[in-house]
């Protein structure tokens, strides 16, 4: 597969956020093509939990969150599937009295950004969850908070690009990229060469790769969750529920099967392999009966994981490079990126059209880190 | 330097003589078998209490079966038996063993997967009503538990164990209400030399047909099968005759598959390099000459490496044995492993002759009809996964598995799996071979979450 390509815009990953900028810049207009090594949402996109999770982020990234938020209503619209979101609401709970304090300091918190998270405790809590096990005191709920099917989600985004006019290259990795006066310069392993005004970065856990083709230093750590299904049970959770810390987090699906996670499996970035790891599953297994102690009596009958790459700082790197115009960055989602993906989408798409986004995006500064390569090396 | 710690995986024919073979050169292997009897689905031991005699049992094979049990309990201290042992996972050189409820991580320096087959299926219409089984579940029904399915009963598939079990269900007294083989009859006349080749066994197959024949039930080749009839039970077979009419033929129990398939979900764990087997139609573990698979210390032996009956899986297992003890610094096996080559070749023709006499009817895959249900654990119609690969666009079966539910399941699509493959393969217009093979997830068989609590199991 040899040819050449001549676009406004070269995008490499095809998770979420690179599928929803292809979608949304394809419909402005724009020549698009996207790579993905493998296949659209292999990885982080669409390995994850499933959580469409605004309680407990940092404050920095509740902006974002809150816009991406009115976009997960409006997936049937945007990309003709809902993706399998419901607004089933968040429960995090504390099992002592310091997890309850971070909880309301959150909940006070994300007043000001116009979320909503109620406190619950006592005899409600009781009244309300009584599946919950004894060590759970006390409990924040937001409502708005849901759950999606993270396998389908990406694919969507990827097929309304498709059908929007983005190309959408799968089992194609970027071997290089390069900038000079005529722009971004792309050589697929097919082969492919390609030039470009504007090239995107949103490639997960390898985001750090291309960004050091540029010179512009990230760490990323590649991190793989810890991931289990349960055979169908009688659906009796029907809120997502996560702890302070985040050891544990659970959710039933409205078929029955309980989806839960804790901790860290473990990859092999050289054959890009990941598995959810005997050890830490047999670990999660332990840390679900401390809080669904019902669960104790189904059978695990899946374990998974997919490669997400982890920042020093938890937040993302979102926003245009230090060392190289027309290169945006958006990777380093540290685990907790789906929700995010489809504002992502938006704002890397506004980047390229207007050179300026709605959505505060300082925090999330590739500056942060130090700056340019050759000068940290 | 210290001894080499063998497992083997499976106590049916093939764990059982690579046991024996091991344990007469000094190895004291630890053999795991998932079933709390060793011998195995075809050499399956009856119940305690059940007293039911050899002959009855197993028929033609009765000695061979009492020299197998007999074999593998004078085996005894020399071999480290855990029987009712759930492999439930392979990661670096562990083994997690569940085992009376407890969890266990074994290491291992040599590793045998002697793990056999299941019965291979494509789903039909009705298929998920009660009263509908494989062959293989009608056959353990009759053999372990001394139950017949039903009082009359349709056979019908394109499987050595078709004529087989028919006749033992006849034998027991049950009325068979037909036996109907989706193999066209010219293919079974092209097969026939390679049969009658085959020695013995191939004469013993023959005379199926014939006692069949001689009890006055009739065996029909080239049917389609069009449903099972019935809403809470079964009450009847439909199908369509090799002229295409349709008939419908009432019972109250239908057994049906087309041969088994290989179970590997270990040796995939395991990290083993796989290829597809025209001849059989199903992906195997690539070994070599002498059963090593492409990970250092990991061997495959019977079924579970290629499909080809009980006299070849205990040859398989000497071999991979021979290997084993040749690969950890034994006396030189050979001479041994040429003798086995030799016995292996003379199977090899009525092999290839039973898999024409019994091919997988492929397109009955292919042509399931949209409302029939494909995958049972996950409740997913054969219509709403052409409707997800048209919607997403997957181009292999772990894609199309994601997007449709097709596999996810408590089975992680043992069942389903093949017909799937056959549909995605239809949709995207390429052969079955192109459209991949479900990835194994560890657990490869559900394990349940109390076992695994403080109070018990793996301090780990």
């Amino acid at each position: 597969m040899t040819g050449r390509l001549s676009l406004d815009v070269a995008i490499i990953g095809g998770g979420t956020a690179g599928c929803a900028a292809a979608l949304h810049l394809a419909r402005r207009g724009l020549s698009v093509a996207l790579f993905e090594r493998r296949t659209v949402g292999s990885q982080a996109s669409g390995v994850n939990f499933g959580g469409v999770r605004e309680q407990g982020r940092d404050f920095a990234e509740l902006p974002l969150s809150r816009r991406s938020r009115r976009i997960w209503d409006e997936l049937p619209a945007l990309i003709g599937s809902d993706g399998e979101f419901m607004a089933t609401g968040h429960l995090k709970l504390a099992r002592d009295e310091d997890q309850m304090a971070v909880l309301e300091a959150f909940a006070t918190g994300a007043a000001d950004y116009g979320l909503a998270v109620e406190r619950i405790t006592g005899n409600r809590l009781r009244a309300d969850y009584p599946w919950l096990g004894p060590k759970v005191i006390g409990a924040t709920l937001c409502r708005s908070d849901g759950q999606a099917n993270p396998r389908i989600v990406a694919p969507g985004f990827g097929q309304a690009a498709r059908r929007a006019g983005a190309q959408v290259f799968e089992h194609e990795a970027v071997r290089h990229a390069t900038r000079d006066a005529g722009g971004f310069r792309i050589e697929t392993e097919a082969g492919r060469q390609v030039t470009a005004a504007t090239l995107i970065n949103v490639a997960g856990a390898w985001g750090a790769t291309v960004a050091g083709w540029f010179g512009d230093a990230v760490p990323i750590a590649p991190r793989s969750p810890s991931m289990q299904v349960t055979e169908p049970l009688p659906y009796r959770v029907k809120v997502n529920v996560g702890v302070v810390g985040g050891d544990v987090y659970a959710r039933q699906t409205p078929r029955g099967n309980v989806i839960f996670g804790g901790g860290q499996g473990w990859n092999d970035m050289a054959t890009i392999t990941s598995r959810a790891g005997e050890t830490e599953v047999m670990a999660a297994m332990r840390r679900l009966t401390g809080i669904l102690p019902w669960a104790g009596g189904a059978h695990v009958i899946r374990t998974w994981s997919g490669i997400e790459g982890f920042t020093p700082d938890d937040l993302p790197v979102l926003g245009s490079s230090v060392t190289t115009p027309g290169l945006l960055h958006a990777f380093g989602f540290s685990g907790h990126g789906f929700q995010l993906g489809p504002a992502v989408g938006e704002v890397l798409a506004e980047l390229v059209l207007t050179g300026r986004s709605e959505t505060p995006l300082a925090p999330f500064s590739i500056e942060r880190f130090g700056g340019v390569l050759a000068a940290s090396a | 330097m210290r001894p080499e710690t063998v497992i083997i995986v499976g106590a049916g024919p093939a764990g059982i003589r690579a046991a024996m073979v091991l344990a007469e050169h000094g190895i004291r292997p630890v053999v795991l078998d998932e079933a709390p009897m060793s011998g195995g689905q075809i050499f399956r031991r009856q119940p305690q209490g059940f007293t039911r005699s050899y002959a009855k049992l197993y028929g033609y094979e009765a000695r061979r079966a009492e020299a197998l049990h007999t074999a593998f309990d004078a085996l005894g201290p020399r071999i480290d038996y855990r029987p009712g042992a759930l492999v439930w996972n392979v990661e670096g050189r562990r083994l997690q063993v569940l085992r009376d409820g407890v969890n266990e991580t074994l290491a291992f320096d040599r590793l045998l997967f002697a793990t056999g087959a299941m019965d291979r299926v494509i789903p039909f219409p009705g298929w998920t009503t009660p009263g509908v089984y494989t062959l293989g579940g009608a056959q353990v029904a009759l053999k372990h538990q001394a139950c017949a399915i039903g009082r009359r009963v349709v056979f019908f598939g394109s499987s050595p164990l078709l004529p087989l079990v028919a006749l033992q269900y006849a034998a027991a007294g049950v009325a068979v209400a037909g036996v109907f083989d989706t193999t066209p009859r010219r293919a079974k006349i092209a097969a026939l030399p390679g049969v009658l080749a085959g020695g013995t066994t191939g004469l013993k197959g023959l005379s199926y047909l014939a006692r069949l024949a001689l009890k006055g039930i009739r065996y029909h080749h080239g049917i389609t099968p069009v449903a099972a009839i019935g809403d809470r039970t079964v009450t009847g077979f439909a199908y369509l005759d090799a002229g295409g009419r349709q008939h419908e033929t009432a019972c109250d129990a239908v057994a049906f598959g087309y041969g088994i398939k290989s179970e590997w979900q270990l040796a995939d764990l395991a990290g083993c390099r796989f290829a597809f087997d025209a001849d059989t139609h199903q992906w195997r573990v690539e070994t070599d000459a002498e059963g090593r698979s492409s990970v250092e210390g990991i061997y495959l032996a019977g079924d579970g490496a290629r499909i080809a009956g009980a006299d070849v899986a205990a040859e398989t297992g000497e071999r991979a044995a021979r290997a084993i003890l040749a690969d950890t610094g034994g006396p030189d096996q050979g001479a041994a492993l040429s003798t086995i080559a030799r016995r292996l070749a003379r199977h090899a023709g009525l092999r290839q002759a039973i898999d024409r006499a019994f091919p997988f009817p492929a397109h009955l895959a292919r042509e399931i009809p949209d409302d029939c249900i494909l995958c049972r654990c996950e409740a997913v119609r054969a219509g709403e996964f052409r409707a997800a690969i048209a919607a997403l666009g997957p181009d292999e079966v772990n894609r199309a598995k994601a997007f449709s539910r097709v596999g996810m399941g408590r089975c992680q699509g043992r069942v389903c799996g093949p017909a799937a493959a056959e549909i995605l393969a239809t949709e995207l217009g390429r052969p079955v071979s192109e459209a991949g093979r479900l990835r194994s997830q560890p657990p490869v068989k559900p394990i349940p979450i109390a076992a695994f609590q403080e109070s018990k199991g793996d301090a780990a």
